[in-house]
């Protein structure tokens, strides 16, 4: 047994257990802690398919950069909403999404068990592939073939910003003359009563 | 590399299939979104582990891609999580019923 395949038998249970754990916490900020976990077993496992360059990028975006903007935004909520698991508006829900995710996971296995079979090894030859690193070999796809959805991400990014920006903000809305006679008259001082 | 490639995308379904029932069964719009990430992430590791099978990179671009689209996708439906809290004062996605703010 090579050691990526104890690796994989490793971390393949933890990541699966961390999604479920994730599902099941009832405090939000716990939820977050087991997704980033979760994230770290991915980022494990593209260092075994080779892919170091997103190993690194899973880390430092998805269990670095996104998970901080949850946490801070799960902060900004106030982490007291608890949500009471046994409440159930809908009949059946839960049981029902639970048998279409098995559904799934079986339909998935069957179709892979038919085209590529269980034993299938990834084929030699990644390496010339990763010629050079693997960094750099992705740059060279990126910046030739894939140069213009590269340059699309830029705007969508762009967009992203200015959206946020625009949704976050208070609504604020021009003060109208009617509003402005109605404010100075509810704090208009009022004059002191007379000493008898 | 002896980890046969069906491993993984078992894997990833199962990881899919987790984050699907999150989206279906709970009521807390982070943990939906955090749900949809999860989703996110299981296909990305289909894309790399397709991309170590066929040996090409064209499936980890496109796993970069996606991973900046997620990116994207996280800061806008935060904003909107927070816009919707501002006015329920609730996360729960049974208060936000309308298609208003």
């Amino acid at each position: 047994m090579q050691a990526d395949l104890i690796l994989f038998w490793v971390f393949a249970p933890i990541s699966v257990a961390s999604a479920i754990a994730m599902l099941v916490m009832r405090n939000a900020v716990h939820s977050a802690l087991f997704l980033i976990v979760n994230f770290f077993c991915l980022a494990l496992f593209y260092l075994i398919l080779g892919a170091t360059f997103l190993f690194a990028v899973q880390i430092i975006v998805y269990a670095g950069a996104i998970m901080v903007l949850f946490l801070f935004v799960i902060m900004l909520l106030g982490v007291d909403g608890r949500e009471d698991l046994r409440e159930r508006r809908l009949i059946a829900q839960r049981p029902v999404a639970i048998a279409l995710g098995v559904a799934f996971v079986l339909e998935v296995t069957f179709a892979i068990r038919a085209s590529i079979g269980f034993s299938a090894l990834a084929p030699a030859g990644f390496d010339k592939v990763n010629e050079g690193g693997n960094a750099q070999a992705l740059a060279k796809v990126l910046f030739s073939k894939y140069f213009f959805p590269f340059e699309v991400t830029s705007i969508l990014l762009i967009i992203a910003a200015i959206a946020a920006m625009i949704l976050a903000q208070r609504k604020s809305h021009a003060v109208t003359q009617a509003e402005m006679e109605a404010h100075n008259a509810a704090i208009e001082p009022v004059a002191p009563e007379p000493v008898a | 590399m002896s980890t046969p490639i069906s491993y993984f995308l078992v894997l990833s379904s199962i990881l899919f299939a987790i984050g699907s029932v999150g989206v279906l069964t709970r009521k807390n719009a982070l943990i939906i979104f955090m749900s949809v990430e999860l989703q996110l992430n299981a296909v990305n590791l289909t894309l790399v582990a397709f991309s170590r099978m066929h040996n090409s990179l064209n499936g980890q671009v496109l796993a970069f891609f996606s991973m900046v689209v997620a990116a994207a996708e996280v800061v806008v439906g935060l904003a909107i999580i927070v816009s919707l809290f501002r006015s329920r004062h609730s996360a729960s996605v049974d208060d936000a019923s309308l298609m208003k703010l």
